[in-house]
């Protein structure tokens, strides 16, 4: 049981961390568009001519 | 049939004069544009296109001078419209080729929007240098100004999907703290007292921040002096956190904590807004091809402006010069082109065709008739229809009910928690998901189809409509031209003929030339248009000529042979000569629709009696009348009569829906209860259509019936339960039976049943389906 008074308030920390992580994607731009990486996969264009 | 051309799709005419070696193989083209459009994609290296495509290109056009462009582009940065793209192909090919060229330092093209933002250095190149690479590749693009709104919503939107993450990942993880307490009584008074703690930390930010729009909405509605669906929410949220977090602060066991009811209550109604918001920015980009003619330089009333064959009017105007024919579709709808001459008025959007035109403005900008439409469809896109109406007006009476009875039982029992159940379990939640889901996603389902409803309160009269008056041309017939017959007058056979004039007419985009769409071609060669006269070319060295009577009689200078079958009502008649003679006369009709007889049909069998009213010949009425089986019929109606006989049907109280093309039956389509226009575009949508079917197919004015009946049970069903479920959890809660932890959980479960069953398919597949295929989006080929 005396791991839950490490665990818990740990998990409330992750919570913030993970949310601060979300918002950096969402600023970022990352949720705008999400049609176009899909297709960048397929349209490689780095082979050889 | 000649072979398709590689790039385009269309028919190669003359094989062996346009080729390119593309993909390891040379390969025919129907061309010089398109030849000239792959050379320049195989150079640049970027053939993988043409592997990767999912549709053929749009075949190039003549397009405009760009000069005008850099003079207006100021900056080294630029959002553009990409035009005739027809596959996530075409935009990764616009992507690369800006990229490659020279002095742009940053190309991307979102592929949501069709959009692409490029930066360049000033000093190597220019917006027009961009814009013609674009061009090379056989694309277009217009520069866009970014609506500061577009930036707004961007932004707004950023924040709701935040919103909706913080909710439901603090929903699942305060869960995880409730747990314990919901299955194990033997947990220790310390250990649930931190999970109490952690679970009010993480609500607090899910309240403060999540929950922002609730309470801003509630604020308003408070200084509005009303209670809406918002208050009760907000007051709920927030007395069931102020409870929880009393109860938390206060000590261990003394009250029960509903962390994880707020933070799922949270997360499933900002949900439902953000479905809602996304349903209405995809219909707000329907508008899209409205803005697209934005001129790149400021025009004023009065200013002088010449336009080139192939380039999109900058403003609304008059013709001081030349003559020519404007393809007004995206506006009116109409695909046939529209003569201009000298003094006739022209619209922003639509595209000179033929010659040079010059034209005073009359009206730029903002106060051009397409920037109107485009504010009236933004404006019906984001307002609130009569269903929400009505879910706000049972609110209005159930939300002060529940506050008070809330306020009362306290009273009454000395027990808070009783009050706070109350508010809970009555939380008007299901009433204020209902609507908005089921009608977003009606809009949706029928702008996904190319049907824009422009006013919800449409749906209510559909579903119970007791009879439909169908205007006649252009709604039941085509307003397009069919071949009704072919007339050889010498020395050739019909298919001989026929082939010839299909041949001619294979790159027209006269409303006759789709009368010979599909027919076998040959090559021809030297094709001249002659604007409203018809089209001249050359056949195995013979000059040929297929148009008017005497644009042909000038060929050859002989009489039209007298032994002609009289020409029937409703038919236009041309004739194909080459210079010895006359070859044949081609009589055309306008095309009853091959959908109408089966929505005739499906509307009687629904029970709607069916009118036809139109300005057309009396006889010509009654004969399509009884061939699709309408009842009633008038014909030779004027405007004036068309609105007496809606008039006098309305009288009995009978819901009349009217279907029009919504070019000149605006008042008919305005008096009655509902109407639907066909052919989409500025008229229409200008006239207050409620409905307005952008395909122009007959098909989906079933869809909307359809629609509008699934959806309206749906809301009905969604309203029934939640007025129910109210109206007994509000006693047992009042009484004490009901304790706030159980309300949270059946208020929750409600939520559920109302969202799921909202979720329901609104358009069932019907056995007669597969009779009406739906129409392919129009293909450009031969129009």
């Amino acid at each position: 049981m005396e791991s839950l008074y490490l665990l818990v308030p740990l998990s409330v920390a992750l919570v913030f961390l993970i949310g601060w992580a979300f918002w950096r994607a969402l600023e970022g731009g990352q949720f705008d568009d999400l049609e176009r990486p899909a297709h960048d996969v397929l349209a490689d264009d780095d082979r050889p001519r | 049939m000649p072979a398709a051309c590689f790039h385009c799709g269309l028919p190669v005419l003359e094989p062996g004069r346009y080729r390119a070696d593309l993909l390891g193989a040379v390969r025919e083209l129907c061309c010089a544009g398109c030849e000239a459009v792959a050379r320049t994609i195989a150079a640049a290296g970027l053939e993988a296109y043409y592997e990767t495509r999912s549709s053929p290109a749009a075949p190039p056009a003549d397009l405009s001078s760009l000069e005008e462009l850099d003079a207006a582009a100021a900056g080294s940065e630029a959002a553009l419209i990409v035009d005739r793209v027809r596959c996530a192909a075409c935009l990764w090919l616009v992507e690369r080729t800006l990229q490659r060229t020279p002095g742009v330092t940053r190309a991307h093209v979102n592929y949501a929007t069709q959009r692409a933002q490029v930066a360049w250095d000033p000093a190597t190149t220019s917006l027009s240098a961009l814009v013609r690479a674009v061009r090379e590749v056989g694309y277009d693009a217009y520069p866009y100004e970014p609506r500061r709104q577009d930036e707004l919503s961007r932004r707004e939107s950023r924040r709701a999907l935040m919103r909706l993450f913080v909710a439901g990942f603090g929903a699942m993880q305060v869960m995880m703290y409730a747990f314990p307490a919901y299955v194990d009584e033997g947990l220790s008074a310390e250990a649930a007292a931190m999970m109490r703690w952690a679970g009010l930390f993480i609500t607090a930010p899910v309240l403060l921040f999540s929950c922002a729009p609730f309470f801003a909405g509630a604020r308003l509605e408070l200084a509005q002096r009303r209670i809406g669906l918002d208050t009760p929410i907000a007051l709920g949220l927030a007395a069931a956190f102020c409870a929880s977090a009393w109860a938390t602060v206060s000590g261990a066991g003394s009250g029960e904590v509903y962390f994880d009811s707020i933070c799922m209550l949270a997360f499933l109604l900002l949900g439902a807004r953000h479905l809602e918001a996304a349903a209405r920015r995809r219909a707000a980009r329907a508008l899209d091809p409205l803005l697209r003619w934005l001129p790149a330089r400021p025009l004023k009333a009065g200013e002088i402006v010449h336009v080139a064959p192939g380039e999109r009017l900058p403003a609304d105007g008059v013709v001081t010069e030349g003559i020519s024919s404007v393809d007004e579709s995206l506006l009116t709808g109409e695909s046939r082109p529209v003569r201009k001459g000298s003094g006739d008025e022209l619209i922003a959007g639509s595209v000179n065709l033929e010659q040079p035109l010059a034209m005073r403005v009359t009206r730029a900008g903002a106060d051009t008739r397409a920037a109107s439409i485009a504010r009236l469809v933004e404006r019906a896109a984001a307002s609130r229809p009569w269903l929400v109406d009505a879910a706000d007006h049972v609110a209005r009476y159930l939300a002060p009910a529940v506050v008070a009875a809330a306020g009362l039982a306290w009273a009454w029992s000395g027990d808070p928690w009783i009050a706070v159940a109350v508010l809970v379990v009555t939380c008007p939640c299901a009433l204020a998901l209902a609507a908005p889901v089921v009608l977003t996603r009606a809009s949706a389902a029928l702008l996904a189809r190319g049907v824009l409803l422009t006013r919800a309160r449409a749906l209510g009269v559909l579903e119970r409509a007791s009879e439909v008056i169908f205007d006649k041309t252009g709604t039941l017939t085509q307003g397009d031209l069919a071949l009704a017959r072919a007339l050889p007058l010498a020395r050739l056979s019909e298919a001989e003929a026929l082939e010839l004039a299909a041949s001619l007419e294979a790159r027209s985009r006269h409303p006759a030339a789709r009368a010979f769409a599909g027919l076998p071609l040959s090559a021809v060669s030297d094709l001249i248009h002659v604007p409203a006269e018809g089209i001249e070319g050359r056949s195995s060295g013979r000059r040929l000529r297929i148009g008017a009577a005497r644009f042909c009689a000038a060929l050859h200078g002989k009489p039209l042979p007298g032994a002609l079958a009289p020409l029937e009502a409703g038919h236009t008649r041309i004739y194909l000569c080459d210079e010895e003679g006359w070859l044949a006369a081609f009589d055309l009709e306008d095309r009853l629709r091959p959908e109408a007889a089966a929505l005739v049909e499906d509307l009687r069998a629904r029970g709607i009696f069916v009118h036809l009213v139109s300005g057309d010949e009396p006889q010509v009425v009654a004969a399509l009348a009884s061939r699709l089986g309408i009842p009633a019929f008038a014909g030779g109606v004027t405007p004036e009569g068309k609105l007496d006989y809606l008039r006098r049907r309305q009288r009995g109280g009978r819901r009349i829906v009217m279907i029009g093309d919504g070019l000149n039956d605006a008042p008919v389509l305005a008096q009655a209860d509902a109407s639907i226009a066909m052919g989409g575009g500025a008229a229409a949508a200008q006239h207050h259509a409620d409905v307005v079917v952008m395909r122009n197919s007959l098909a989906d004015v079933r869809r909307v019936f359809e629609t509008a009946q699934r959806a309206m049970r749906l809301v009905r069903q969604d309203l029934a339960w939640a007025l129910a479920y109210n109206a007994a959890a509000l006693p047992l809660a009042a009484a004490g039976a009901i304790g706030p932890l159980e309300a949270a959980l059946v208020m929750g479960a409600s939520s559920l049943v109302v969202l799921l069953n909202s979720q329901r398919p609104l358009a069932e597949p019907l056995p007669w389906k597969a009779s009406i295929s739906s129409s392919p989006s129009p293909s450009p080929s031969y129009s």
